[in-house]
């Protein structure tokens, strides 16, 4: 077990003849600490295979470096880094049981066969896997698949890591959330670091502590889930967490207020004046509220979800969604909304602007 | 797959059921005719009963070729199935190399088969071949028209030169259906490269290599042309098949009974085991 | 590293299937002399006499023109049979369907010399001796069983979902057949008539057997050559350089589908 540390790491997968490389990750720094539960979170295409694979070994970045527990791996093969990996179809070895496919990293480093049962029952027990020991791994479901790639991790004592790569793709929808409450369950239990890697936010803010959040090869939050929820350092970490996800509006800045629509938002501190770029407000849709005095809006659409309704406004040209409780009201006549100051923030080029002036 | 009873597919198969039946109906009913009686011509048949098989099936010409045939068949496969497998394994899995690879390596897969006995008669004739030359020259006597050993040598080099390449695509196309993922398994896990060969590509390539051993015995137990252009099944008889020595006594010597005869039991030698093969697969298959 | 080293075997494998060839086509560019004079690595007196002697003889390239067309007559017809069958074994339960499977594939096992002379009756008395249908209809005794054993395999691949919905669109079934489920398995097709084109073009036993002047195949045409002594060998090995021409066209363009179509095939 160790800690996984980034060191200015860059990759750039060979290009075209004659083109200048794209780099599918932009300088990476990062550490995870041992025993932590990690989820690297972004759509597809954003890099996060790519640094998955960096860490496995698979790929050596272009530039940078990697290190476990402060010795540098960043050129070590794969079967050196001690490193597990559950992939996202799976990978068992049809023709061996599943007794047999639990011994075989096991086996492979030449332990004694005695010391291998005693392990392999132990997580087979844990996988619940016990019932179908003897059973060849090819009749498996996918799910029991799944915990037989996860077991030939955890059986050894000198894994650093467990890598997961959507893991779930494959698996029945219903069994989806009992495997994500075993893999927490197990994390507690052994205390192995884990990456889960997955473009499913729901899966990445339940599984993880602490969710790295990537963007086109480029990390651009790293936080516990409530950290992502209210503090997004990113109009992209606002706009792909939560659901719906916040609204980035256009705005101007006098008197270091953000304006939107010739209204002056009210926000618990002052800014800059002399921000210069796009400027976006971001206000999420839980701090939408109807108000006597705001944004004049129209209102396009209610769906109602039950525990609350998700209401679709337009002011001008702009749309905004707004989350409203059961318990609330629509107005009937010329509807205004405000924006909770304490959660409303300002985006200079798509990052947060943080060097608020406190008055 | 879910298949749907339907008794009225069977006319789908009405056409194919009409050509490989004209050609094997028709032709197999006159080798049983010509297997059970005896004819001198002008469609005058007498009954023979089973004579002619118990002559065959007696006569030590029919026992050598056989074991000849055995023997090389068993040779041919115990070179061409580790050379195929070897080389499948080694070629590159992917880039632009595949398939200058693909490409020439099929290509002794399409030469017509004399071409094939023509083309090592050339090649192996001392003084003028390459292969005749080269070995002479190195010192070694070397000459397969009057040394059976030399002969049977080069036949059974030639069927590896012609056919290994089918066992490599065979299992080229079985390694390329394993995704990387399982060899990034297996390098976590530790696997050894025999470990990896053992447990993740022999058991892929296990169909096949199944399809690839069927298709080779068979062939291989009715070779003909290649080895007739190359020996004429000479010196002697060193290098008579039982393809070749049926035409010999079929076509040579118009002794059509024991042809017949000899070509049902031939026959049958090989439907039996293709069929062991295909109801032992069949039951791996189901498992 | 092993993996540094391992393009060794392939490279000397293909070498050593290249040397027979080359030794093949050096010698159809040498002239007679110099062949029975002694060995030699390079022609020494460079000649394509032994290419113009071939396509200047009507007996020699009339042999090329008649395997062809045999060939082609015997890759449709065998696709064309197989394509319905192939679908009714991928796709429904009939009764004795899979004996019959078995007994299309005891066809392929059958030895052509087994078959050599009553082939040469059946085809005398119905009076198609020495034609290219001849040929043709005989190489379908092994071209057919194989043709419907790839496509069964490549179209238990297509789901059959897609049947399912062309008939419920209101498509008949050789509407659907035709216009829809054909184009879906083009490369099988393809990779059906590659091994066909190869069985029918290199098969010499039945070719020779069936044929005397008019649809006499190439290969038979040779053999001629092959028994008259060393006297023509320049001929021989131009022509059989030649026949290796049609396949190394035919491999090129399905470079990409031949491994799969073994491998998609069941037995």
């Amino acid at each position: 077990m160790a800690r996984i540390r980034f060191r200015d790491v860059r990759h750039a997968y060979p290009p075209p003849k004659g083109q200048e490389p794209v780099y599918a990750l932009n300088e990476i720094n990062l550490v995870r600490e041992d025993g932590g539960a990690y989820a690297l979170l972004g759509p597809s295409g954003c890099g996060k295979t790519t640094l998955l694979n960096i860490i496995s070994g698979l790929l050596t970045p272009s530039e940078g470096e990697i290190l476990f527990d402060g010795k540098e791996v960043t050129h070590l093969p794969t079967s050196e880094r001690q490193i597990a990996q559950v992939f996202q179809f799976p990978v068992v070895y049809d023709t061996m049981t599943v007794y047999d496919n639990l011994a075989f990293p096991l086996r492979n480093r030449g332990m004694d066969e005695k010391l291998v049962g005693e392990r392999v029952e132990q997580i087979a027990e844990m996988l619940d896997l016990s019932a179908n020991i003897k059973k060849r791994a090819s009749g498996l479901t996918a799910d029991g698949k799944q915990k037989i790639s996860l077991g030939r991790g955890l059986v050894r004592s000198d894994v650093n890591a467990i890598l997961f790569d959507e893991p779930l793709t494959v698996i029945d929808p219903h069994l989806k959330w009992q495997l994500r409450s075993k893999l927490k369950e197990l994390h507690q239990q052994v205390g192995v670091t884990m990456i889960y890697v997955t473009h499913d936010q729901i899966e990445a803010l339940t599984f993880a502590e602490k969710v790295v959040v990537m963007y086109e090869g480029t990390v651009v939050q790293v936080g516990t889930p409530v950290e992502l929820f209210n503090h997004p350092r990113h109009t992209f970490v606002g706009y792909f967490i939560g659901s719906p996800g916040m609204n980035i509006l256009p705005c101007t800045i006098d008197g270091g207020q953000p304006v939107f629509g010739n209204s002056l938002l009210p926000m618990s501190s002052r800014l800059r004046d002399d921000l210069s770029g796009k400027l976006e407000v971001g206000i999420r849709p839980e701090f939408v509220e109807f108000a006597e005095d705001g944004i004049p809006v129209n209102i396009d659409k209610v769906e109602d979800l039950g525990r609350y309704q998700v209401l679709t406004l337009t002011h001008e040209s702009e749309i905004i969604k707004m989350v409203m409780r059961e318990e609330q009201t629509i107005p009937a006549e010329n509807p205004k909304i405000q924006f909770d100051p304490d959660h409303t923030k300002v985006y200079c080029d798509d990052w947060v602007v943080e060097e608020a002036v406190n008055e | 797959m879910n298949k749907t009873q339907n008794n009225r597919a069977w006319w789908l198969v009405v056409p194919v059921l009409i050509l490989v039946a004209f050609n094997a109906f028709i032709p197999l009913m006159t080798v049983v005719n010509y297997a059970f009686q005896e004819t001198f011509g002008d469609n005058v048949f007498f009954w023979e009963g089973t004579t002619w098989f118990e002559q065959v099936l007696r006569s030590p010409r029919f026992h050598a070729s056989l074991i000849r045939q055995f023997l090389f068949t068993g040779m041919i496969l115990a070179i061409e199935v580790p050379l195929g497998i070897g080389v499948a394994l080694a070629m590159p899995r992917k880039g632009p190399w595949v398939s200058v690879c693909l490409v020439l390596m099929a290509l002794p897969l399409l030469i017509p088969w004399n071409v094939v006995g023509a083309m090592w008669n050339i090649f192996a004739l001392p003084e003028i071949g390459l292969l005749g030359y080269t070995l002479n020259s190195m010192g070694i006597d070397y000459n397969f028209t009057n040394q059976p050993i030399a002969a049977w040598m080069t036949t059974v080099v030639m069927d590896v030169w012609h056919w290994t390449s089918l066992i490599v695509l065979l299992c080229y196309a079985g390694l390329s259906s394993i995704s990387d993922d399982y060899y990034q398994a297996a390098h976590i896990d530790g696997a050894s490269r025999w470990a990896i060969f053992r447990y993740i590509q022999l058991p892929k390539m296990k169909r096949v290599l199944t399809i690839a051993i069927l298709l080779r015995f068979m062939d291989s137990f009715m070779i003909y042309t290649e080895p007739f252009v190359l020996t004429g099944g000479g010196p002697g008889n060193t290098t008579t098949f039982l393809s070749i020595d049926l035409v010999k006594i079929a076509l040579g010597q118009f002794d059509l009974g024991p042809a017949a005869a000899m070509s049902l039991i031939y026959f049958l030698m090989v439907l039996l085991t293709c069929w062991a093969f295909y109801t032992i697969m069949m039951r791996n298959e189901e498992q | 590293m092993t993996r540094s080293k391992k393009w060794i075997v392939p490279t000397l494998y293909i070498l050593f299937l290249m040397l027979p060839i080359y030794g093949l086509l050096s010698m159809s560019f040498k002239t007679t002399n110099e062949i029975l004079g002694g060995f030699s690595f390079f022609p020494q007196e460079f000649t394509l006499d032994n290419y113009i002697v071939i396509f200047t003889d009507p007996t020699w390239y009339m042999g090329y023109v008649n395997s062809i067309i045999y060939v082609v007559i015997n890759t449709l017809l065998s696709v064309t049979v197989a394509l319905p069958a192939a679908y009714a074994f991928s796709r429904y339960r009939f009764l004795g369907d899979k004996h019959l499977f078995f007994w299309l594939l005891t066809n392929r096992m059958a030895p052509p010399a087994v078959f050599a002379l009553p082939f040469f009756q059946l085809y005398s008395a119905i009076n198609l001796f020495d034609t290219h249908i001849a040929v043709a209809l005989a190489h379908c005794l092994f071209n057919i069983p194989l043709a419907v054993w790839i496509l069964e395999g490549f179209m238990s691949g297509v789901p059959k979902e897609l049947d399912e919905t062309a008939f419920l669109d209101g498509y008949s079934f050789w509407r659907f057949f035709i216009r829809i489920f054909i184009p879906t398995i083009a490369a099988g097709i393809g990779v059906t008539m590659f091994f066909c084109f190869m069985y029918s073009w290199v098969e010499l036993l039945l070719a020779k057997t069936l044929t005397s002047v008019e649809a006499k195949p190439i290969a038979a045409t040779m053999t001629r050559t092959a028994s008259s002594s060393g006297y023509e060998l320049g001929l021989l090995a131009a022509a059989g350089s030649l026949t290796i021409v049609p396949g190394a066209i035919v491999i090129y363009f399905v470079r990409n589908y031949i491994a799969k179509g073994f491998a998609l095939g069941r037995v």
